[in-house]
């Protein structure tokens, strides 16, 4: 038999590494993030457009609900996008500016998206990680709940909510947010089961860790990856169904506007040749989604590498 | 040697429910026979080897010690105290006297937690008052007594090769001082000259601190490399039970035979010209045993009495008890 000269793997293991910082598989991570290409630019994209939002009403000529008389009625003649005006996207019919529209638009949406994604994220996990990890009779009836739930058409619902209880920012944040954790404490639960039974949860519980303490130290850290990655491709779909709503009239109200009012204003003129009115918003729109879902792809790719 | 146990088994017996499919839900679920009936003892600076094929309930009497699943029936004791039949808070002190190492190191490690972290885990969690130099000193400390470099500290686990892992695992479960830990096939993952490395550390350690240990394999040249004692357990059943030496020289159980006969010899001409004894069929299955004596449809000496009549573990010599009607 072979006796381990502990001499001898002292000095082999010098020679193999310094001291210093091990490599985090966060670090890991953020490293096949960065060589990623698609998903920097998309998150240098996106950031940019964030970023817009904020600073671009410094720039602005008119602010979001004033009405240029001169331009309304006739936004094909004189509303068209031009710096000396100040209308830099052109102007709606009523004679808005759009250039604030948009950013007001963008703003939005963007609050829409990311605070519903972080309701959704946060009760998702805490259920799905609570129904996982307890298991039994609790993750039974815990689970049919969100099936029960899941059965119920959400979009048709959604609509008769805001009918009813009258269209407010207040109500979609509700409705949305309500429905949007279902899928999130569905994928956190199926993961918790499975982290469940790995050894070092099994060789935690051996030692006496409290089980609050196996969740908040070794179970939720190793579900944030899952997280992250589905959060981000949350958003955008949180986003979408916003824009639906406000798409049917339903959404946000007016003078405060949204993306998908936005197009639907344009989408509505553009038989009168003021396509300007269509394009900026929805620009806007497909790039954000477009950068939100490279992101999240990126994401899933530097997380978890092996399932690729 | 103080020879007064510091672990007794006694009639440890660990059922699993199993519900098949297609079952409706006041169908009783059927009984799966784990752990049956199994009595040992262990002294401090003690190994217990615990051999046995796939599925014949070793990890389950190793669960059932540390009461991660839940024992039918039997004593556990512990210096006088009987685990089973305390609560889970009244469990709590006695866990940092008995540690745990597992057979996948790395499945073993958090992987977002770094090795000081980790290594550091029990004794942040049973004594959580102690100073943050203190705790370092005891991981540096650790770590060097399993031959982990201590500037490796900030590392993660992903960066160790499986031997390193396995150290790492051993360090977790010294840092607290136990007095006994239980091996889970600790070397079954490991290439064998790894296995060599950690077996022969876990002996120093072993001898260093006087730990009491339950080693689990299904290498029978490891554990006899190892063991004081060696188990043989067969459906969860005992079937031998004898000092190392003893199990080697005058197996008494047929199986124990078997199993010794096919340990491959190193040198060819040995190996060749040896009586190689074949166990035929598969394990029976567990849910429903075979009657009488649970080996009697693979062994070759059985005889009607086996089927009718569960044979008595008894000794026969001193230190060896087997479980069989017609033992050697």
């Amino acid at each position: 038999m072979i006796v381990a000269n502990k001499g001898k793997i002292k000095t082999m293991a010098e020679n193999l590494s310094e001291s210093g910082p091990g490599r985090s598989l966060w670090k890991d991570a953020r490293m096949r993030f960065i060589q990623n290409k698609a998903a920097t630019i998309s998150l240098f994209i996106l950031l940019s457009i964030v970023l817009f939002s904020f600073i671009g009403p410094y720039f602005a000529v008119w602010s979001y609900e004033q009405i240029d008389w001169n331009a309304m009625g006739s936004a094909a003649r004189v509303g068209m996008p031009s710096i000396e005006s100040g209308h830099y996207f052109g102007t709606d019919d009523l004679g808005r500016d759009l250039y604030s529209r948009v950013i007001q638009g963008t703003q939005i949406s963007l609050m829409v998206g990311v605070l519903g994604a972080t309701v959704a994220v946060i009760v998702g996990t805490l259920y799905g990680a609570t129904s996982g990890y307890l298991g039994g009779k609790t993750d039974q009836i815990m689970m049919r709940i969100v099936d029960i739930l899941m059965s119920i058409p959400y979009m048709f619902v959604l609509i008769l909510l805001l009918v009813v209880f009258g269209r407010s920012i207040g109500m979609l944040f509700i409705g949305i947010g309500l429905l949007s954790w279902l899928d999130m404490s569905r994928i956190v639960r199926g993961q918790t089961l499975n982290l469940k039974n790995k050894e070092f949860i099994e060789a935690a519980r051996v030692t006496g860790v409290s089980d609050f303490k196996i969740i908040t130290r070794h179970i939720v850290p190793n579900l944030l990856g899952i997280v992250a990655v589905y959060a981000t491709l949350l958003v955008p779909g949180i986003i979408l169904a916003e824009s639906f709503i406000s798409f049917l009239g339903l959404g946000v109200q007016e003078p405060s506007t949204s993306w998908g009012a936005l197009i639907k204003e344009g989408a509505g003129t553009i038989s009168y040749d003021t396509e300007w009115q269509l394009l900026f918003p929805l620009a806007f729109f497909v790039v954000s989604l477009f950068c939100f879902y490279f992101i999240g792809d990126g994401l899933r790719d530097a997380l978890d590498p092996k399932e690729r | 040697m103080n020879n007064q146990p510091i672990l007794e088994v006694k009639n440890l017996k660990v059922n699993f429910d199993v519900s098949s499919e297609g079952d409706m839900p006041w169908t009783k679920a059927k009984k799966l026979q784990a752990v049956n009936d199994i009595s040992f003892s262990l002294s401090a600076g003690e190994t217990l080897g615990v051999v046995g094929e796939s599925g014949c309930g070793k990890s389950t009497l190793a669960r059932a010690i540390v009461k991660m699943v839940p024992a039918e029936a039997g004593e556990v004791i512990w210096l006088g105290n009987d685990l089973l039949g305390l609560s889970h808070s009244e469990t709590r002190p006695y866990r940092k006297q008995i540690q745990m190492i597992f057979q996948d190191p790395l499945a073993s490690l958090n992987p977002r937690m770094n090795i000081g972290e980790i290594i550091a885990e029990p004794l942040r969690t049973h004594y959580p008052k102690t100073p943050e130099a203190d705790v370092q000193a005891r991981v540096i400390d650790v770590m060097n007594k399993v031959g982990l470099l201590d500037n490796l500290m900030n590392r993660y686990p992903h960066e160790f090769s499986g031997g390193q892992c396995q150290r790492i695992g051993i360090a977790r479960a010294l840092i607290l001082k136990p007095k006994l830990i239980i091996c889970d096939e600790p070397v079954s993952a490991l290439d064998v000259s790894i296995q060599a490395q950690v077996v022969n550390l876990l002996m120093d350690l072993q001898e260093e601190m006087k730990l009491a240990l339950i080693f689990i394999a299904h290498d029978l040249s490891v554990v006899k490399h190892i063991s004081t004692k060696i188990m043989v357990l067969y459906l969860g059943n005992m079937v031998e039970l004898a000092k190392s030496d003893d199990i080697y020289k005058s197996p008494s159980h047929p199986y124990t035979q078997a199993l010794i006969s096919a340990v491959p010899i190193p040198d060819p001409n040995v190996e060749k010209n040896k009586d190689l004894i074949l166990i035929e069929g598969d394990l029976p299955s567990p849910i429903n045993p075979p009657s009488g004596c649970v080996f009697r449809t693979r062994c070759q000496k059985a005889q009607e009495v086996c089927a009718l009549e569960k044979p008595e573990f008894k000794g026969i010599a001193q230190d060896h008890s087997v479980a069989c009607h017609f033992h050697d």
